[in-house]
C-alpha cells in the first residue's frame, strides 16, 4: 500500500513539473505584449512607453524567462499564485474565495448523476430489452449528446420563468444549486448509466452469480450485493474521471446560470487577459484533477481485492 | 466441457431470440436515423452556399490571366436567405413560411444560418480529427515501434497534456491565443492528438508481442514491413471508432467554446455563437437559442451513434475518455 | 415428508434452449430417482445434457427452459414452486457445487462473508433483508455475523481446510483450486442439504486433489446422510464413489442400475462403449480405444436412438422408431429398441 502510493507520488511530481512549466510556458509564449495589453484596458489609450517599463518591473516580466519560472515556482510553493493585474487582491484569496461554490456544485452534481444512474442502470440491466431498459438507453443517448448550455437554459426557461419553482441564477441555498446541480449531472449520469449497464450485464453472467442464486438468496440480494459489487468496479474509474470533466463542466454551468465560482473567474479572466489568474487557476485545476485520479487509483484497489497494493494483479 | 453444457455459453447464442432480435432492429434503425442526419448535414453544410475559392494573385499571374480572381468550387445555394445580411423589419419573426424556422434579433433567416453553421461545424470537426488523428498516429507508432527513451518521454508528455482536464486546457489555449475558429481548432487539436496516440501505441506494443510477429521476425521479415502488414490492420478499428467520436466531440466542444465567446464570433453563423446570441430572448422568441440547441444536439448524437455500432461491430474494447462529453 | 417417496425424482425432463439456429434439446425426457442417503452418478460425454440435468434439479437452468417433466424434491414439484419455495429448498435441502471453483466463488467478498451468508439463508430463507446482507454500518444489523463467522470456521475444518482460523477471511483469489472447492463445499454444506448436486467438481483439479475432495464428499455422505448427484464425465469417480449410475446421451438415459452391475456387466451399446475406452480396460501396448462419431448437436427433437449413428448394432428401426425401456433385472434398465442386444428377455420391454 505505501510503496504503491509512494511510487504514485513519484511519478505525480513529474507530472505536475511538467504541468507547472506548461502553465507557465503558456503565458510567456503568449503573443503580443501583456504589459501593453493590460494597460490599455485599464486606461483605454495607448499607453507610454514610461508606463509599460513601470508595469513590466512591477511583474518581473523583464527577468529572464527561467528566472521568472524559478520566482514563480517558489511563490507557488509557498501558496503564492501571484497578483491579479486588475484587483489588489492575491490570486491565491481569489481561487479561495471562488473555490466552495464550484465545489459545491460539484458535489451536488456527483449525487444527482449517481442518483439517477444507479438505479438506471441497474433496472436497464436487469429487464434487458424490455421497455425499462429501451427508455433508460435511449435516456442516455440523449443525456450524453445533449449540451449542457442548451439544457440548462432549457430547464431555466420551464423551472424558473414559467413554473417559478427555483430562481434563475445566484449562489448560496439549496434552490439556486438545484438546476446547476441537474445540469450538470445529467450528462454524467447519462455515462455512469451506460457503463453501468453494461458492466452488470457482464456481472450478471459470471458464474458465481449463479452460486449466489443456489445459495437461496433472493434476486434482490443477488442484484445489489453480489452482482452490483463487482458492476462497481470499472464504473468507479469513470466516475473518478468525470471528476475532471465536472471541473469542464462547471465552467459552462457557472456561466449559463451566472453562478459565481471558478469557472466565471477563469472566463472572466481570460476575457480580461489577467494571466496570473489563469495560470493559478490553471495549475489549481491540474493538481486537484491528478489528485482526484491517485484517489480513483486508491478507490478502485480497494474494492477489488484482487488488486494488491503492490501492483500485481492476482 | 463442450459449450453445450455450459448455459453461459448458450447465452451468446441467444442473441437471435425475438426480443434481442427486436433491438437489433430498434439499433439497426439508430443507426439508419444517424447516417440519415449525417448525410443531411453534409449537404446542407455543401449546398447552403456557394464555395468559393480566392486565387492568390501569384497563381493568377502564373496562369497568365487564365484563373480568374475567385474559382467557384459550388455554385448552388439551398439557404434561403443570406445568412449574414440583416433585414430589421423582419427581426425577431416567428417561424412562418418565409423564414420557416424564423428569424433572429437581426431580422436574419435562422435556416440560412443553420445550413451555413453546419458547413463550420462540420469543416472543424474534420480538420481538428484530421489533424489530431495524424499527429497521434504518427507518435503512437513510432513510440511503441522504437520503445525505449523516446517512449518513456512521449507518454510522459500525454501525461502532462492529460492532467489537464482536456476542454479546460483548449479553453485556456484559445482564450490566450485571442478568440477566433482557427485557434479554437489549435486548441482542440493540441489536447486531441493524445487519445490517439495512446490507443495507437498500445496496439503497437500488443502487435509486436504476438507470435505471429515474432515468427515473422525470425523469417527476416523487415520491420517497417511488420508495421504495416501487422500493426496497421490492428490499430484501424479502434481509430475509427475513435475518430467517429471525436467529431461528435469536437462539433460539441466548438459549439460551447463559441458560446463561451472564445470561438467564433458574430455575426458568423456559428451553432454555438447563435446559441449563445439567442439566451436573451428566451421568452419572446424561443426558436433563436432552441433551433440551434437541436441542431447541436442531433449532430452529435448522430456521430456518438454511429461510433458506438461501430464500437459494438469493430472492437468492444475500447474504452476512451469520449465515453462521455466531456462536461459540455 | 413421505418415506417410501425417493428423495428426488426426475421424470421425463425436458429442457431446451433457443438460439440462433434453432431449439436446443439439451435433455429430452431423462428420468431418474435418488434415494435418501445414496450416491448416485450421472455420467456422459461433453454435450450430454448432464450438467443442465443437474442446473434444472436446482432451477438454475436459466436461460433455458423446462418444458415438460417433473422435478420432485422431497414431494413437492420443484418445476412449479414459487421463488419463495425454490429459495426454502436451495436453502435448506438442496445444495450445489460447480466444476470450476477460480468462477464460482465472488472474488470481491471474504470468504467467510460467503460461508455465513448461506448460513444465514439457510437459518431464514424467508425474510432476507437486503440491509443484512450489506455492509452500511447505521443500518446494517450484522450483530450475528460474528456468530456465523466461528461456525464458518468449524465448516472450513470439517471440509478440510488446513488452518481455517487464519484463512476464514482471506479473499477466493488467496485459495489454491482445491480450497476453493472446499470453500464452495463448505457454503454447501452450512445449508445441510438433504442432497448434494456435484457438477464435475474435481475436474478443474490436481490429480491429488481430487482424490481428496472425493473423499470427503463420500465421508460427508456416511456422516451427514446426505445424498449426493455426482455428475462426472469420468466413470473411474463414478465407480469410487457411486451406489448406482445414469448414463447419459444427448440428453436421454441410456441405461441406469447399480454401479457394481453396470460396470462388470454393461448391456447398452453405449454404456459397453464407454467402458472400453477406459485405459485400464484396454492391454497394455495396444491403441486406446474410443467410440467413432460425435456427440449430436441437439439442435431439433430428433427421432430414433440418438446413438445409432455410431452403434455398430444399428438397424433402420433403431433411426426411425421409438426406443423402448427395457428392464434388464431389477433397479435396471436401458433405452433401446433391440432386446436382443441388450441380453434381456424380449418380455420385459416396456
Amino acid at each position: 500500500m505505501y510503496r504503491f502510493i509512494l511510487r504514485r507520488a513519484v511519478s505525480i511530481v513529474f507530472v505536475l513539473f511538467g504541468v507547472s512549466v506548461t502553465t507557465f510556458g503558456m503565458v510567456v509564449f503568449t503573443p503580443g505584449d501583456p504589459a501593453e495589453i493590460v494597460l490599455r484596458e485599464q486606461t483605454a489609450q495607448n499607453p507610454s512607453q514610461e508606463a509599460i517599463r513601470e508595469f513590466r518591473a512591477e511583474h518581473g516580466l523583464d527577468d529572464p524567462i527561467p528566472v521568472q519560472y524559478l520566482d514563480w515556482m517558489a511563490d507557488v510553493l509557498r501558496g503564492d499564485l501571484g497578483q491579479s493585474y486588475y484587483h489588489d487582491t492575491p490570486v491565491t484569496t481569489m481561487i479561495i474565495r471562488r473555490f466552495g461554490d464550484t465545489a459545491e456544485l460539484a458535489v451536488a452534481a456527483i449525487l444527482v448523476a449517481l442518483v439517477i444512474s444507479i438505479p438506471a442502470g441497474v433496472i436497464s440491466a436487469v429487464h434487458t430489452g424490455e421497455l425499462p431498459d429501451h427508455a433508460s438507453q435511449l435516456g442516455s443517448l440523449l443525456g450524453v449528446s445533449m449540451p449542457n448550455f442548451w439544457l440548462g437554459y432549457l430547464l431555466i426557461v420551464v423551472f424558473s420563468l414559467y413554473l417559478e419553482l427555483f430562481p434563475v441564477s445566484g449562489a448560496g441555498t439549496v434552490r439556486e444549486l438545484v438546476l446547476p446541480a441537474v445540469t450538470l449531472g445529467s450528462g454524467i449520469a447519462a455515462i455512469i448509466t451506460r457503463l453501468l449497464r453494461s458492466s452488470m450485464l457482464d456481472v450478471l453472467e459470471a458464474e458465481y452469480i449463479g452460486t449466489a442464486r443456489s445459495k437461496g438468496l433472493r434476486e434482490r440480494i443477488v442484484v445489489y450485493k453480489h452482482a452490483f459489487r463487482n458492476a462497481l468496479i470499472p464504473v468507479v474509474t469513470i466516475v473518478g474521471l468525470q471528476f475532471g470533466y465536472l471541473l469542464n463542466g462547471a465552467v459552462i454551468v457557472e456561466i449559463v446560470f451566472q453562478r459565481p465560482g471558478l469557472g466565471t473567474l477563469l472566463i472572466e479572466a481570460i476575457f480580461a487577459r489577467d494571466y496570473p489568474i489563469v495560470q493559478g487557476l490553471v495549475l489549481v485545476i491540474a493538481v486537484l484533477f491528478v489528485v482526484s485520479n491517485l484517489l480513483v487509483d486508491v478507490a478502485y484497489r480497494y474494492i477489488d481485492p484482487r488488486i494488491r497494493f503492490d501492483g500485481g494483479t492476482r | 466441457m463442450s459449450a453445450a453444457d455450459r448455459p453461459q455459453a448458450w447465452r451468446r447464442r441467444l442473441d437471435g431470440t425475438w426480443s434481442r432480435r427486436l433491438r437489433s432492429i430498434a439499433e439497426d434503425r439508430l443507426d439508419l436515423l444517424a447516417w440519415v442526419i449525417i448525410a443531411a448535414l453534409v449537404v446542407s453544410a455543401v449546398f447552403a452556399k456557394p464555395i468559393r475559392l480566392t486565387v492568390p494573385s501569384v497563381l493568377q499571374t502564373l496562369s497568365g490571366g487564365f484563373l480568374a480572381e475567385t474559382v467557384t468550387l459550388q455554385p448552388l445555394q439551398l439557404a434561403p436567405h443570406d445568412p449574414i445580411d440583416q433585414n430589421l423589419a423582419d427581426r425577431l419573426h416567428p417561424p412562418s413560411r418565409e423564414y420557416p424556422l424564423g428569424t433572429d434579433q437581426l431580422g436574419r433567416d435562422i435556416l440560412s444560418r443553420l445550413m451555413v453553421g453546419a458547413r463550420i461545424s462540420l469543416s472543424v470537426g474534420v480538420v481538428v480529427v484530421s489533424i489530431s488523428l495524424m499527429i497521434g498516429t504518427a507518435v503512437g507508432v513510432v513510440s511503441g515501434y522504437l520503445g525505449g527513451w523516446v517512449d518513456e518521454a512521449v507518454m510522459r508528455i500525454v501525461d502532462i497534456v492529460l492532467a489537464f482536464p482536456g476542454l479546460l486546457l483548449a479553453l485556456v489555449v484559445a482564450g490566450i491565443l485571442g478568440p477566433s475558429l482557427t485557434n479554437i481548432m489549435i486548441a482542440l487539436a493540441v489536447v486531441g492528438w493524445t487519445q490517439y496516440a495512446r490507443i495507437v501505441r498500445g496496439s503497437v506494443l500488443s502487435v509486436k508481442q504476438r507470435d505471429f510477429v515474432a515468427a515473422a521476425k525470425l523469417m527476416g521479415v523487415s520491420e517497417p514491413r511488420l508495421v504495416s502488414t501487422h500493426v496497421i490492420p490492428n490499430v484501424i478499428g479502434p481509430v475509427v471508432i475513435l475518430a467517429t467520436l471525436d467529431m461528435a466531440y469536437v462539433i460539441l466542444a466548438t459549439a460551447g467554446l463559441s458560446f463561451l465567446g472564445l470561438g467564433a464570433q458574430p455575426p458568423t453563423p456559428e451553432w454555438g455563437t447563435m446559441l449563445s446570441q439567442g439566451r436573451h430572448h428566451l421568452l419572446t422568441a424561443w426558436w433563436i437559442a432552441n433551433v440551434p440547441g437541436v441542431a447541436i444536439m442531433v449532430a452529435v448524437l448522430a456521430f456518438n451513434i454511429l461510433g458506438d455500432s461501430l464500437r459494438d461491430l469493430l472492437d468492444p474494447r475500447v474504452a476512451s475518455r469520449l465515453e462521455g462529453k466531456g462536461g459540455l | 415428508m413421505t418415506d417410501d417417496r425417493p428423495l428426488l425424482e426426475v421424470t421425463d425432463l425436458q429442457t431446451h434452449f433457443e438460439t440462433d439456429e434453432g431449439t436446443v434439446h439439451a435433455v429430452k425426457g431423462a428420468s431418474f430417482t435418488v434415494e435418501q442417503g445414496e450416491i448416485v452418478g450421472i455420467v456422459g460425454e461433453s454435450g450430454s445434457g448432464k450438467s443442465v440435468t443437474a442446473l434444472s434439479c436446482i432451477r438454475l437452468e436459466e436461460p433455458g427452459e423446462i418444458v415438460s417433466g417433473s422435478i420432485r424434491f422431497r414431494g413437492t414439484d420443484v418445476t412449479t414452486a414459487d421463488e419463495r419455495r425454490l429459495r426454502r429448498m436451495r436453502g435448506q435441502g438442496m445444495a450445489m457445487v460447480f466444476q470450476d471453483p477460480t468462477t464460482t466463488l465472488n472474488p470481491v467478498f471474504r470468504v467467510s462473508e460467503q460461508i455465513a451468508e448461506a448460513l444465514k439463508v439457510h437459518e431464514d430463507p424467508d425474510s432476507q433483508r437486503l440491509l443484512d446482507y450489506l455492509h452500511v454500518p447505521p443500518f446494517s444489523d450484522r450483530s450475528d455475523w460474528a456468530d456465523k463467522r466461528r461456525r464458518a470456521v468449524d465448516l472450513m475444518h470439517e471440509v478440510g481446510i488446513p488452518n481455517p482460523d487464519e484463512r476464514v477471511d482471506a479473499y477466493p483469489h488467496e485459495f489454491s483450486g482445491g480450497m476453493r472447492q472446499r470453500a464452495m463445499l463448505a457454503i454447501a454444506l452450512a445449508r445441510e442439504p438433504d442432497l448434494l448436486i456435484a457438477d464435475e467438481p474435481t475436474t478443474a483439479l490436481d490429480v491429488t486433489i481430487q482424490a481428496q475432495l472425493l473423499e470427503r464428499i463420500r465421508n460427508l455422505n456416511q456422516d451427514l446422510g446426505m445424498a449426493v448427484l455426482l455428475i462426472t464425465h469420468d466413470l473411474g469417480v463414478i465407480a469410487e464413489l457411486c451406489d448406482r449410475v445414469i448414463v447419459l446421451y444427448d440428453g436421454e438415459v441410456m441405461e441406469r442400475g447399480s454401479v457394481d452391475r453396470m460396470l462388470i456387466d454393461p448391456r447398452h451399446p453405449y454404456t459397453r462403449g464407454l467402458l472400453e475406452c477406459l485405459p485400464q480396460t484396454t492391454p497394455r501396448q495396444s491403441r486406446l480405444s474410443s467410440i467413432d462419431g460425435e456427440v449430436p448437436d441437439q439442435i431439433g427433437p430428433g427421432s430414433g436412438c440418438p446413438f445409432a449413428p455410431r452403434c455398430e448394432y444399428a438397424v433402420e428401426e433403431c433411426r426411425t422408431g421409438e426406443m423402448p425401456r427395457v428392464r434388464l433385472e431389477d433397479g435396471r434398465d436401458a433405452k433401446c429398441c433391440r432386446p436382443e442386444v441388450l441380453d434381456a428377455d424380449p418380455a420385459e420391454v416396456e
